[in-house]
């Protein structure tokens, strides 16, 4: 198994053409969404982990404020270029699987990577 | 850093002029970047970038009942939640009047330690250890050498032995379902606790290597900064105590708060805090340096060696403390797997609906505060202030004298530095940028 790409792990990460790319979290700017689309155009497989990424919440609350909330909180909005809603991952990019729950599913992930570990001819099922 | 700063005084350090960006620091919690100007060899402008996007949960809280808040909040954050949910669960308390039993603030005491050293053990095996080695990651540690199989098997051991205290003592080790207010809602069953302690005793020595490690580490960096903390009064304790400080005495946890100055940085998503209007640093170090000799007799009597270093104002003693910490909270655990029977009891309640509760504890990363104002058992008003909020300023204030005192190195190893620097502090830029507080105008 090659890791291509994670910062939580090493400095010296390449972005290329990847079998599977896991995405946890929810889009929250314009900046993300084109991280975002970039990493879906260079990946046969896009994994969403958690709920964040599989429905958006609980970042997304922001969604549902009301209008005296969003007006306290529209300055940073505006300041960092957010986008005026927060998206899930599948609002974005298309997703081939989702690994939902928060903490995600342990149980159902590993699962998902068994699967793609054959399906990519890393091990043999 | 001694031998760069002999290379740096061969060298034509006045000159320098350059721009560094570092677009996102790696092997820490969430995303920072960080932006330097050097122009003649000096430092004209740095920012310390926290760029992870807010999620507003001192608005999203409002109006949330009571019963539902230390879940929410401790969404901020994945790897130090439990440290959230149980500073939310003491400020929903002192709110409402509600007063846990000693079995309870056990279980507490034990899910922490549990969280501490899985927490710690993720920083430091994860994050620092590959900084000591040499190398870029832990994926590159080498199964057939000895040393290193040795510390790939000592990362799973010590992660699962604070894994499985949270999960007897919380139901999970992140998110753990079964701290609330007033008390617990599951207890450890009999196999829990063996498993506890058969892992705790297996993860020992991993803890002494850890601390031997960190203890021969030649990174420096000194900061006469001011080292704040919760101190329990007569143990080592990251739940109950006082605030104290290096150099102003002591601070009843309820007052905090009135110490902090809150500062914009307009740059980064998180904000800065300052105390009594100076910078400051939470975290193992500042404990390590406040309560050494509060800390587990066992422990002392194992790593008795470094603890003469303490009070350390060198900035990577925070990895050595963390190391002594994690041996300290399997120590603590063992003595009271040993001592204690824990037996189901109901959560205590009271029939109060409105008040004001600050919760402060001592999360891995340092002091956490909690502050919720309930009406009719709902969220009024809510904040939180987090560690890595209060070691901001700094960090950005050091790392300009790093990368004076370095300037000479190319981008590439100066930009090692800078990482391993910040590292060092072990920031958690999730927490930093949950909330939001501004005053741009």
């Amino acid at each position: 198994m090659d890791i291509r790409y994670a910062k939580a792990l090493r400095t010296k990460n390449i972005l290329d053409q990847l079998d599977v790319a896991f995405v946890e979290g929810a889009i929250s700017s314009q900046n993300q969404a084109e991280k975002l689309k970039k990493i879906r155009g260079l990946s046969t497989k896009l994994v969403a982990i958690g709920s964040c990424a599989v429905s958006g919440f609980p970042s997304a609350q922001r969604n549902l404020f009301d209008q005296a909330t969003l007006s306290e909180i529209k300055p940073i909005l505006e300041r960092f270029s957010y986008t005026p809603k927060v998206l899930k991952v599948d609002e974005v990019v298309k997703v081939d699987v989702y690994v939902a729950g928060c903490p995600m599913d342990e149980k159902k992930f590993l699962e998902v990577l068994d699967t793609l570990l054959v399906e990519f001819n890393v091990i043999v099922g | 850093m001694s031998e760069l700063l002999a290379h740096r005084s061969k060298s034509n350090m006045h000159n320098s002029s350059f721009d560094l960006t570092l677009d996102q620091i790696t092997k820490i919690e969430g995303a920072a970047g960080l932006d330097v100007s050097v122009r003649g060899g000096k430092v004209v402008d740095l920012r310390l970038k926290l760029s992870e996007y807010k999620r507003f949960y001192t608005q999203g809280v409002r109006g949330k009942s009571v019963p539902a808040v230390p879940q929410l909040l401790a969404r901020i954050c994945g790897t130090c939640s439990n440290a959230h949910i149980l500073c939310s669960i003491e400020a929903c308390e002192k709110a409402l009047g509600i007063v846990p039993s000693a079995q309870t603030m056990i279980m507490r005491r034990l899910a922490i330690n549990g969280l501490m050293i899985r927490d710690h053990g993720l920083h430091l095996y994860v994050f620092a250890l590959p900084d000591l080695l040499g190398k870029d990651s832990i994926l590159e540690l080498d199964e057939n050498n000895p040393k290193e199989k040795q510390f790939l098997e000592d990362t799973f051991c010590v992660k699962k032995a604070g894994n499985m205290l949270s999960v007897a003592f919380g139901g999970r080790s992140v998110h753990a379902p079964y701290l609330t207010i007033g008390g617990f809602l599951k207890f450890p069953s009999a196999d829990d606790l063996t498993g506890c302690k058969n892992f705790l005793i297996k993860a020992r020595p991993a803890a002494q290597r850890l601390v031997k490690l960190f203890s021969d580490s030649q990174f420096k960096f000194y900061d006469q900064t001011n080292f704040v903390g919760l101190i329990g009064e007569n143990r080592y304790d990251f739940l109950e105590g006082k605030i104290k400080t290096s150099k102003d005495g002591v601070i009843e946890e309820a007052n905090f708060r009135q110490h902090l100055e809150h500062q914009v940085i307009p740059y980064s998503q998180a904000s800065g805090y300052k105390f009594k209007r100076e910078t400051y640093m939470v975290g193992a170090l500042a404990r390590v340096n406040l309560a050494k000799e509060k800390l587990n007799e066992n422990t002392i009597k194992n790593v008795g060696y470094v603890l003469s270093r303490f009070p350390s104002t060198n900035v990577f003693d925070n990895n050595l403390a963390q190391a002594i910490e994690i041996l300290h909270c399997i120590d603590d655990s063992l003595l009271l797997l040993g001592s204690n029977q824990f037996n189901p009891e109901k959560p205590a309640s009271t029939q109060k609906k409105d008040g004001v509760g600050v919760g402060v504890i001592e999360a891995p990363r340092g002091t956490l505060y909690h502050m919720l104002e309930i009406k009719d058992n709902k969220v009024a008003r809510a904040e939180i202030i987090v560690p890595t909020g209060q070691n901001q300023i700094s960090i950005e204030k050091n790392l300009v004298r790093l990368v004076e005192e370095n300037i000479d190195l190319d981008k590439e190893q100066l930009s090692h530095e800078i990482e391993k620097f910040v590292r060092a502090y072990d920031p958690c830029i999730s927490c930093a940028t949950h909330f939001l507080k501004i005053n741009f105008h």
